[in-house]
């Protein structure tokens, strides 16, 4: 929201805070305020002179030597203007001053530009004539500027006068963010009524006064609301005899520096009044409205209309359209229509002001493609009674530029308008709120400064209605707070009971497998939850894959955002490919994130979401390595036990002699493997990689931090090597198993210390080598016991048709 | 006629102890003096010959001899030894500027570090962590939160749906609902998580970031405990130092409101690139919980009151570590990580 400092000063006329002051003060008041910018911002010495004779430069074609009376004195300038004559009046910037830009239209420089006397093709010249550009502004909101040259400034402006004062450029806008409650507060008497409030100051609301001629408004229109659930109040006036031309120039000043664009009298003063009170309306030329009736309905689905811009909108039954006897004339709160737009002619003028449903014009402005500043507005939800202050004040603007006649009385429907709400006062309650204790009657002074009033015998604030955003008791505390001061709230700490604080158990075994991760060489990766559905064919899912019943957003920000992923592979390798791709060398990631599982598509419920820890590295290492890192995440979480590899994991996007199944006790809870290097091509890695994939909610609620000591051993261990010949298919696993199956309660650790599969060894077979060792904790093993159990052992290796080796 | 023996032993060992180069040339004479066959285990042996009255005082003569050239010895050892080891030492130095053998431990995201760092000070205060789904109901997210179905605000935000009903969640306020429909009170939590907007991707937005929620529900807490615990929150993140200003802001589920600016961090409030100028960064929305949002969550307005709070884990991540580029937190380029 923007405002002038001279706009808000019509109505706070004791305001006299610099700028910055004021900013500051309304932001800590709650209007935050994001900066402001001084219209006569590097315009120095620049006043109004008269050219009084014009002859041309003797050595250059396109520059002619002015002779300009600048009050004090005259002065020769040297121009190659031409859209000046002999007797204009044009601001002057005298030697030694700045104006703000170029007049090519490039972007202002920080300091402007220095003005120095000197000489043009040998000519002196003690000044410049400027064009409305190097004065900082455009040829939109001066528009009687020409399209290229001088400015020229009325027939009686004061010669030698402050040009810029002239202009209206002594002025600074402010731009404020205003919250989405504080509908009020997007129009000029908001923001100028909060600066009161702040200030301390009286706020002086303009005194709304209409000069009616004998005619009645009602002779020449009415007015019917069809559809009240979308128009709450229709206000109509009449004004005759209109001579449409344009507006004065306070009038195009003030909507220039708001970012307004004068146009003509009629027209800018609807647009005034918008900036003014916040309420949009609408001038209608009353010629072309049939049947002198103003119908507010419904429109039908498919049909079209062409608004004020010449643009064809495809109307339905959800769009609110203002209609007369025959036809549409525009879309409601949104945008006229050009069948009924004011022209040069027109003569007969209706104003409209009405109330529209804030939602509804929003989402008809959303369908219909049109977003405009009167959408803006209604989209908030406007005070029905500002319709009725809006229209007189905007045909006391009428009177006061005398461009037309106003009839009598205004011609309106509206729905039944709420009652002002009431707010039981209790400071006690306030304070406790607060923190505070601040006293009743400061309170009261700072809703009376707010136009909130009191009513003693009933002891409630009465809120007026354009305080919509008022309804509690936590409302009307918040207004002491930003009156009173946050700054002057005490700071405290609660003073309740000391209560313990934790992560959850979740998180513990999480944050474990960070530390394990980082431990072993891995850095943390954040993704989106995000992707494309591309994803499964990149990673060679089946058609039919599980994993492909991913859920769909509905209005993603493209195709490659636009599933939720059920996969978590995507991120790790497209990282893992970014840092290829930049030659990272050994890069080691890891994430942990969400998947998220449907339990049915279209998602009905909320979905599974299952946190995973996924690990994945290029460069130095194997398998191997990978297997070690999942090992030492499920050790320090007391799984290291019972862990079992199925190397048939079904895993089509990795190498299918590499990869497995994780389970614990039976339970699959992840997956590790190369990846196949068909995916790894289509990410584009060029070395092997190994992900790991561990599926939290299946490990978490196994995890545990439980340990109990069970003794450092205090008899000797006896140790057996073993070294076999073993059937290629028969894997280490199944060795192990088979060991510890058979070797008892004394077997205390095995450890394969060899593996060899080549020409020293039949084909078809490998080579292993295991060291045992057995232990008793309570004496001294003895041979023929350990013997006993080595023959279980190499029995049991038997029937895999394991032989030892001569 | 034995003591001058013992006097000539004596004499010659340790001239020849303190001529010795070597450790083998020291265990030589201490065999050739003092071993089975020595020059004084043999005059021990030609004992029978003196008188046995003599015998205690002779032994007693071959004792001290044989202790003073056993000390002898000793000390003699002791020196060479520690010049071996001396001289082992001084081979063996090495230059200390070499380059280090890395350990290749990784590294924390920074969106973690700081995220640690928040939860660290608010569990040193008492509050638990919690966590909700992110994706969401519109009731959690939007109208159990004080948003109706056509409030502006559901527009602000930017929305991504996945049916009607069905949404990613764009505020970890919904952890709030969750945790008050508990019906455990009080309520002292933080809940730290993943939230999406439909913002598209540049330096500065993202249309997945996180957010870490604050709530405290309890009877008699005010707005002046929100202040002081916020503060210390900023103290302990961004600096002793650190100042707070508190400006008057709106949320729907929070009455009264306010956003927390701190002090620049950077230049301490004086005006640099990081505050744009102003000395001050906004760090955070908060406010006292809606009387509407306790109420519809099942908890007595009049019994209890509270405050929330809602920041950026993003955010101050990209401040405190001048990360110029939001994008550079999800890319997980290495050496990018390998910074913190």
């Amino acid at each position: 929201m923007d405002a002038s400092l001279s706009w808000i000063k019509a109505y706070v006329p004791d305001l006299n805070a610099s700028d910055q002051e004021i900013l500051d003060a309304l932001t800590l008041s709650g209007t935050k305020g994001e900066g402001f910018h001084r219209l006569d911002k590097n315009l120095e010495k620049i006043v109004v002179g008269q050219i009084e004779k014009i002859e041309q430069h003797p050595d250059a074609d396109k520059l002619v030597i002015c002779q300009v009376n600048i009050g004090s004195e005259k002065i020769q300038i040297v121009t190659g203007a031409k859209n000046m004559k002999e007797g204009d009046k044009v601001p002057v910037v005298l030697d030694g001053g700045r104006v703000a830009g170029g007049h090519d239209g490039s972007p202002n420089p920080e300091d402007g530009i220095k003005i120095k006397a000197g000489k043009l093709r040998g000519i002196e010249s003690y000044g410049m004539m400027c064009s409305i550009e190097e004065l900082g502004s455009t040829k939109d909101f001066y528009p009687d500027a020409p399209e290229d040259g001088l400015y020229i400034l009325p027939e009686d402006t004061e010669v030698g006068a402050d040009a810029v004062e002239v202009l209206g450029l002594h002025d600074t806008v402010f731009e404020f963010e205003v919250t989405s409650n504080r509908v009020d507060c997007y129009s000029i008497l908001g923001i100028a009524r909060e600066a009161a409030a702040t200030f301390k100051l009286p706020f002086k609301a303009p005194e709304v006064k209409v000069e009616e001629t004998e005619e009645k408004a009602s002779d020449y229109i009415s007015v019917e609301i069809k559809d009240a659930d979308l128009c709450s109040r229709y206000c109509a006036r009449v004004v005759t005899d209109v001579k449409i031309g344009p507006s004065p120039e306070w009038m195009q000043r003030r909507l220039a520096s708001n970012g307004v664009r004068p146009i003509n009298n009629i027209v800018d003063i609807t647009n005034y009044v918008m900036l003014e009170y916040g309420q949009p309306m609408h001038a209608f030329d009353l010629s072309t409205i049939a049947g002198n009736k103003i119908v507010v309905q419904r429109a039908k689905d498919g049909e079209k209309f062409v608004t004020l811009d010449g643009q064809e909108r495809n109307l339905d039954s959800e769009v609110i359209m203002i209609c007369d006897g025959e036809k549409e004339v525009a879309v409601g709160g949104i945008m006229g229509g050009e069948n009924s737009m004011i022209t040069e002619d027109a003569t007969t003028v209706l104003f409209e002001a009405a109330t529209f449903n804030g939602p509804n014009i929003r989402k008809s402005s959303k369908r219909i493609g049109l977003r405009t500043d009167a959408s803006g507005f209604f989209e908030k939800g406007l005070d029905p009674n500002n319709a009725e202050d809006a229209i007189n004040r905007a045909c006391q603007l009428v009177n006061e530029l005398g461009c037309g006649k106003v009839t009598q009385g205004i011609v309106e429907v509206k729905s039944p308008i709420k009652p002002l709400n009431r707010i039981k006062f209790d400071p006690e309650k306030i304070n406790k709120l607060l923190g505070t204790d601040i006293d009743r009657q400061t309170m009261l002074d700072i809703f009376a400064r707010e136009e909130l009033s009191y009513d003693e015998t009933t002891n409630e604030i009465i809120v007026p209605s354009f305080r919509q955003d008022l309804i509690g008791m936590c409302d009307i505390a918040e207004e002491v707070a930003r009156f009173w001061g946050y700054d002057k709230i005490p700071s405290t700490l609660p003073k309740n009971a000391p209560t313990t604080g934790k992560l959850t158990f979740k998180m513990t075994v999480e944050k474990t497998a960070r530390e394990v991760a980082q431990f072993c060489g891995f850095s943390q990766a954040y993704g989106y939850s995000f992707e494309s559905p591309k994803v499964f064919d990149k990673l060679l899912l089946a058609q039919d894959a599980p994993e492909r019943n991913a859920i769909t957003i509905s209005n993603p920000l493209g195709e490659d955002f636009s599933i939720m992923r059920t996969i978590p592979l995507n991120v790790i390798l497209t990282s893992l490919a970014t840092n290829y791709k930049r030659r990272n060398k050994d890069v080691k990631l890891y994430e942990i994130a969400n998947i998220y599982v449907a339990k049915e598509l279209p998602l009905k419920e909320l979905p599974d979401e299952r946190a995973q820890f996924v690990l994945g590295f290029y460069g130095e290492g194997d398998f191997f390595t990978m297997k070690g890192a999942v090992e030492e995440f499920l050790g320090q979480i007391g799984m290291a036990d019972e862990l079992e590899y199925d190397a048939k994991a079904g895993k089509p996007f990795l190498h299918p002699g590499r990869q497995a199944l994780v389970s614990f006790k039976g339970e699959c809870i992840g997956y590790l493997g190369e990846v196949h290097p068909e995916v790894l091509d289509n990410y584009g890695i060029g070395a092997r990689t190994y992900i790991a994939v561990l599926d939290l909610p299946a490990i978490v609620p196994h995890a545990n931090y439980n340990r109990v000591y069970t003794g450092i051993a205090k008899f000797p261990a006896v140790t057996r090597d073993i070294s076999m010949v073993v059937p290629t298919a028969v894997t280490a696993g199944e060795i192990e198993k088979m060991i510890k199956q058979r070797g008892g309660k004394k077997l205390e650790k095995l450890e394969l210390f060899d593996i060899y599969e080549g020409s020293q060894i039949e084909k078809g077979y490998k080579s292993m080598a295991y060291s045992l060792a057995f232990r008793d904790k309570e004496k001294t093993l003895a041979d023929d016991e350990v013997n006993a159990a080595m023959k279980k052992i190499l029995n049991g290796l038997e029937s895999l048709n394991i032989t030892l080796r001569s | 006629m034995i003591k001058e023996q013992l006097d000539k032993i004596r004499e010659s060992a340790l001239k020849q102890i303190e001529a010795t180069e070597g450790l083998d040339m020291l265990n030589d004479i201490r065999v050739n003096v003092l071993g089975k066959k020595g020059e004084l285990t043999s005059i021990l042996k030609s004992m029978k010959d003196v008188a046995p009255e003599d015998r205690p005082k002779v032994g007693q003569m071959v004792n001290e001899v044989r202790e003073e050239i056993e000390k002898s010895l000793e000390h003699t050892k002791k020196k060479m030894e520690a010049a071996v080891r001396e001289a082992k030492l001084a081979s063996e130095t090495i230059d200390v500027t070499l380059p280090a053998k890395k350990n290749n431990v990784g590294h924390r995201h920074p969106n973690t570090i700081t995220l640690e760092d928040v939860e660290n000070v608010f569990i040193g205060m008492g509050y638990e962590v919690a966590e909700g789904p992110e994706v969401e109901k519109d009731y959690y997210n939007f109208e159990a939160l004080n948003i109706p179905a056509d409030h502006p605000a559901k527009d602000e935000q930017d929305t991504f749906y996945i049916t009607g009903d069905l949404l990613l969640r764009t505020q970890t306020s919904s952890t709030q609902v969750h945790e008050m429909e508990k019906g455990k009170l009080p309520i002292k939590m933080i809940a730290p998580g993943r939230v999406f907007r439909a913002d598209e991707v540049d330096a500065t937005h993202s249309p997945s970031f996180h957010q870490i929620e604050g709530l405290v529900i309890d009877k008699d807490i005010t707005f002046a405990d929100l202040k002081g615990t916020l503060a210390e929150f900023a103290k302990e993140i961004f600096g002793e130092d650190v100042k707070v200003k508190f400006r008057p802001h709106h949320f729907p589920f929070t009455e009264p409101s306010a956003e927390m600016d701190v002090s620049c961090f950077k230049c301490g409030g004086k005006g640099c690139r990081f505050c744009k100028g102003e000395g001050w960064i906004e760090i955070l929305g908060c406010g006292m919980v809606h009387p509407h949002v306790l109420e519809m969550s099942g908890i007595d307005p009049e019994e209890y009151t509270g405050f929330a709070f809602g920041l950026g884990l993003e955010r101050i991540a990209v401040l405190k570590y001048e990360i110029d580029d939001m994008r550079l937190l999800y890319e997980n380029d290495i050496r990018f990580l390998e910074q913190f």
